[in-house]
């Protein structure tokens, strides 16, 4: 069974790690979670957003954040990744699969997928 | 909206935008009937705002002139022959107690009745999304419960924040775990 003893032997491996990490991201993925986009299927973007990033190691560069409605409710579930420098690309009618293709191919290979952003839709 | 939990997470997120420190998310559930209560200790509304939230043309959004976050759980209630009901006390100082209560009721043999869905989704959501506010989730049922009470877990964390991915990954197998004994 999980315990809280568990939760202990987490907070010590990370407690070193939460300082260094501190304003080192520099690549934010938002996902809208207003009712538009949890009825469009947001939850299972997000999920796959926050374990494609862990799993994939890029915890310390990348931040995935929720938001309210975007205001594009016809498009959702709609993802916006923001990094330093460049300009915000908009991912629409998202899915967990295209968000695992986006961690893959844009947020490591550095490939916006156009086909998935909203100008392409 | 295709699962309950996905209600429960969208209204939720209405206690959260409320400054809510404490938010309770409880389940009880029978054989027949399933009553949903989220209770939160938030900014709470006026009495003309509580008839009026679930009227999907008010909304606290500023992007659309909708808001169907209410009026959806309304309908999902009422359809199986259930319903929800809203008390709420406006804060007036910081020591009087003031907050914002949602329940809903539903017929679980009702044709109409949506399914619950992934719950524990829906709890690692909310934690995930607002690591700064607390939640106590307690589903009771066939005579079980699964509880997760994120002040507990921020006591053993201190200043570990409550989204760290490790935290989120316990409370998905620690809900599953429990949900494993009850269900």
């Amino acid at each position: 069974m999980k315990s809280l003893a568990e939760l202990q032997a987490i907070k010590d491996k990370m407690k070193d790690k939460v300082v260094i990490r501190e304003g080192v991201n520099e690549t934010r993925v938002v996902v809208g979670m207003a009712t538009c986009g949890i009825a469009a299927g947001a939850r299972p973007v997000l999920n796959a957003f926050v374990e494609a990033v862990n799993e994939g190691g890029l915890a310390d560069k990348v931040t995935v954040s929720q938001t309210g409605c975007i205001g594009i409710c016809q498009f959702e579930p709609v993802v916006e990744v923001h990094e330093a420098g460049k300009e915000k690309v908009t991912y629409v009618k998202m899915t967990a699969e295209k968000a695992k293709e986006v961690v893959e191919k844009h947020l490591k290979g550095g490939n916006v997928i156009a086909e998935y952003t909203i100008s392409n839709n | 909206m295709k699962e309950l939990s996905l209600n429960i997470l969208d209204i939720t997120e209405n206690s959260v935008k409320a400054g809510a420190t404490l938010t309770e998310i409880t389940l009880d559930e029978s054989d027949k009937n399933l009553i949903l209560t989220i209770k939160d200790d938030g900014c709470g509304m006026s009495e003309e705002t509580v008839k009026s939230v679930t009227d999907p043309f008010y909304t606290t959004r500023t992007t659309r002139k909708v808001g169907l976050g209410l009026p959806f759980l309304k309908l999902a209630a009422e359809q199986t022959g259930g319903g929800i009901e809203i008390t709420s006390v406006v804060a007036k100082d910081e020591n009087s107690p003031h907050g914002t209560c949602v329940t809903a009721t539903f017929n679980k043999e009702h044709l109409d009745f949506t399914p619950l869905g992934d719950i524990t989704a829906t709890v690692t959501t909310l934690v995930q999304g607002h690591p700064d506010t607390d939640f106590l989730f307690i589903h009771r049922k066939n005579g079980g419960e699964a509880t997760l009470d994120t002040r507990e877990l921020r006591q053993v964390l201190e200043d570990v924040p409550l989204d760290t991915y490790d935290v989120i990954k316990w409370i998905e197998e620690y809900l599953r775990e429990q949900y494993s004994q009850i269900n």
